[in-house]
């Protein structure tokens, strides 16, 4: 957790002091719990559907693909019921549960299609809910000057849960010939144990303060979810994290372009997210508190640089080792210092009382471009084949970057007005 | 920020006070504490229980292949699921009576206890079984089986398991496995089709570089993929599925040549009938997830297709009972496991519930 790898010690020890907030630690291991138990699920599933119950791929990417969509509208009803009275606790808390009982639906759901599909949605909106709460509960937590570690801390906790959660299932797979239904008992009793941690350790909306809990006439629903884009600063902060989400290929056509100039055994596919989510979980927490001290845009823009040199790697590099903890490396950076950190940067551009809406409204957009960009690259490489869509997608990141470093403002950190 | 300076202070969080109004932490720590052990042995006593009941209750290989039988694979709960078993097959009238009752299967006289396979065909002595080890990386095998089900050989593969044939004297056999990595690819997928020829043990692990010819020309794509391989009698020439660019085709192979050539687009899965005229064969009859498939045979002479009575859409590769018969596996009542119907080759008459609770449908004549 200590940034003893910059070797810029005078920084280090001013930087180590003090902790994080109780809360902020507490949503971490709420988060690691949950992510063990929806990991151990979402590893097994591709799985579970195709061989378990006969579902051809096809079937499954259908499944698989119809909820995706819905999230992002969920979202947006999570963020706004959260700042409606200051109840981030409460609607985190539904999406947990949510995600849990889904479990659940999925054992007795037994082979049946439909009830299948109403469990994975369930999960969905569970997930979909609850994230932008959470990230505003965080973010409400600890002081400004400080998002960035707190987001570093929940950020690598949440990956060790996920890095946990398949090894935790494919044991239980071989513990037990394959019994899937036992997978979904221990995803489900994990998941529950997250439920219980959260409301357990989280403190609800009487520890926020009065800022948290907006007053004041009610605005039409409308109005109030688009409110946070009338702040020029978090506008900014929107548009420029839209454009290099638009610019983001995904990291499935990464591992495949990986695979592909590698020609390793197939087998070795799943292990690849492992390699970045390790590299993530070490730099979660220093990028997080690089972000504090010389501001966020520039270790979010330096993470957009990560991954624009892991594309070129994939175009010129040919040594095999170089090129896989190349990339994988690179993509983890990207992620440690995007992810948690463009939080960090919103968390102060937005009042207290509109958090948990501005930060579901920037992490939609961020989705939906993502998937307008994976879908564009899908097609170029289709058309053109990987090299030339590749370099595309060089050309459409750096212009980006340029783009979003132009767009960032430089100070959100210390707004007198919010502070 | 007024909010987040009390909430956060250092070494000070809210969780380590009194939460506002509630429990003191040491309460809620204790109820933490309880709930963990209590979940915890929820979750440990269902796990041991479903090891247990995965143990396998009898030695396999109970019975061999014998001629007038039809084997398959077992998905009906507590008999002998995910193992191989048989019925007599030619089905009694009175078993043919019961069957049909499709709300209420009657038992039928299956006998268990084979080798447990995820696919099985078996045909002139020869079986084969693809089987499916669970870990990280999930591995699996191909694993041929001698005339009595003892294991000849055993060859490790990647990925997930899905069309298994062998051909009529039981000399070439011949598997498709989904390559694994394609859960990413969410509405794609790939194929690996091996060719193993068990007279001289030559083993061709992925038949991707097979020269096509496609509509006549000479055809390179890295796109190609290869599924649902059937042998014809003289074990050389075969047909399979071949996919590219998203569209599907016949194609006539030769082993000897080692050559392949489209005949026919939109075929996917075929099986040739015992007497080497006809192809039985899934056809895409509508785009998207939603009963795509209709079940058709091809007439090789006069390359005339026609579908056969079963309206639902079947994704299998179809088994020639005899000369006049399909039986093919569909999703069971309420989507729970698979069933193995038949129907009449020509057109004629009405698929008919065959074995509730099985898959991977295979004759021995």
């Amino acid at each position: 957790m200590y940034l003893a790898t910059t070797g810029a010690a005078a920084a280090t020890s001013q930087l180590t002091r003090g902790r994080v907030a109780g809360p902020v630690l507490a949503l971490g291991t709420v988060s690691l719990v949950t992510d063990i138990s929806s990991e151990m699920v979402t590893a097994v599933l591709p799985l579970y559907f195709v061989l378990q119950l006969g579902l051809s791929p096809l079937q499954f990417g259908f499944l698989d693909g119809l909820y995706n969509g819905v999230t992002a509208l969920v979202r947006l009803l999570g963020g706004h019921a959260a700042d409606r009275g200051g109840r981030h606790k409460l609607v985190a808390g539904t999406g947990y549960a949510l995600s849990a009982l889904s479990r659940l639906g999925l054992l007795l759901a037994g082979g049946g299609t439909a009830g299948i599909g109403a469990a994975l949605a369930a999960d969905r909106i569970g997930k979909g809910v609850r994230t932008a709460p959470r990230d505003a509960l965080i973010s409400l937590s600890s002081p400004p000057d400080e998002l960035g570690r707190a987001f570093g801390v929940h950020r690598a906790m949440d990956t060790a849960g996920a890095l946990l959660g398949p090894l935790a299932a494919f044991a239980l797979l071989w513990a037990t010939a394959d019994a899937y239904d036992a997978v979904f008992v221990v995803s489900f009793c994990v998941g529950l144990l997250g439920v219980l941690l959260l409301v357990a350790f989280v403190p609800g909306r009487g520890a926020l303060g009065p800022a948290a809990v907006p007053a004041g006439p009610r605005v039409p629903l409308r109005a109030r979810i688009t409110e946070p884009l009338r702040d020029a600063a978090f506008r900014r902060i929107m548009l420029a994290a839209a454009l290099l989400g638009a610019a983001t290929i995904g990291d499935s056509f990464v591992y495949l372009l990986l695979q592909r100039q590698l020609d390793f055994a197939v087998r070795w596919f799943p292990l690849l997210p492992l390699g970045t989510a390790a590299v993530y979980l070490l730099l979660a927490v220093p990028a997080g508190r690089l972000g504090d001290r010389i501001g966020r845009r520039v270790p979010f823009l330096l993470g957009h640089a990560a991954l624009l040199a892991a594309y070129v790697l994939l175009l010129t590099v040919g040594d095999g080792i170089v090129l896989l903890a190349g990339v994988l490396g690179l993509v983890g950076v990207f992620y440690a210092a995007t992810d948690g950190v463009l939080m960090a940067l919103a968390g102060p551009a937005l009042p207290a009382a509109r958090r948990a809406s501005g930060m579901a409204l920037l992490q939609t957009g961020q989705a939906l471009s993502r998937l307008l960009a994976a879908a564009g690259f899908g097609a170029a490489w289709t058309l053109w084949g990987s090299g030339p869509a590749l370099v595309a997608a060089v050309i459409v990141l750096a212009a980006a970057l340029a783009g979003a470093a132009a767009l960032l403002p430089r100070t959100t950190e210390r707004r007198s007005s919010w502070s | 920020m007024v909010v987040t300076d009390r909430a956060g202070a250092p070494a000070e969080g809210t969780a380590r006070g009194r939460g506002p109004g509630g429990p003191s932490l040491r309460a809620r720590v204790l109820a933490i504490a309880v709930a963990t052990a209590v979940l915890a042995t929820v979750a440990v006593v269902y796990t041991v229980s479903a090891a247990r009941r995965a143990e396998p209750a009898d030695p396999p290989s109970a019975f061999g292949l014998d001629r007038g039988q039809l084997y398959f694979r077992s998905t009906r709960e507590g008999d002998g699921a995910g193992r191989v078993a048989r019925v007599a097959a030619a089905p009694s009238a009175d078993g043919a009576a019961a069957m049909n009752a499709e709300a209420d299967p009657a038992p039928d006289r299956r006998t268990t206890g084979g080798p447990a396979c995820e696919r099985f065909y078996a045909a002139g002595g020869t079986a084969l079984c693809l089987r499916r080890r669970p870990g990280i990386p999930p591995a699996a095998y191909a694993v041929v089986l001698d005339g009595r089900l003892r294991e000849k050989r055993r060859i490790a593969l990647t990925g997930i398991p899905n069309r298994a044939r062998v051909s009529a004297s039981g000399r070439m056999l011949s598997w498709t496995m989904f390559a694994t990595g394609d859960s990413y690819a969410t509405t794609s997928f790939s194929t690996r089709t091996s060719i193993l020829d068990t007279r001289t043990g030559y083993l061709i692990k992925n038949m991707e570089d097979i020269p096509l010819t496609l509509d006549g020309r000479r055809y390179h794509s890295p796109d190609v993929n290869y599924w649902g391989v059937t042998f014809a009698r003289d074990d050389n020439r075969f047909y399979a599925t071949v996919s590219t660019k998203g569209r599907t085709y016949l194609v006539e192979g030769d082993l000897r040549r080692w050559a392949a050539r489209t005949l026919r687009e939109n075929l996917e899965c075929p099986s040739l009938s015992p007497d080497n005229t006809r192809l039985a064969f899934k056809k895409r009859v509508r785009e998207g997830a939603r009963d795509p498939w209709r079940l058709y045979v091809l007439d090789l002479r006069t390359m005339r297709e026609h579908p056969v009575a079963e309206q639902r859409s079947v994704d299998d590769q179809a088994a020639w009972l005899d000369d006049r018969t399909l039986a093919y596996a569909l999703p069971g009542n309420g989507g729970k496991g698979s069933d193995i119907w038949t129907v009449p080759a020509d057109g004629s008459g009405a698929p008919a519930l065959r074995v509730a609770g099985g898959s991977s449908p295979a004759v021995v004549r």
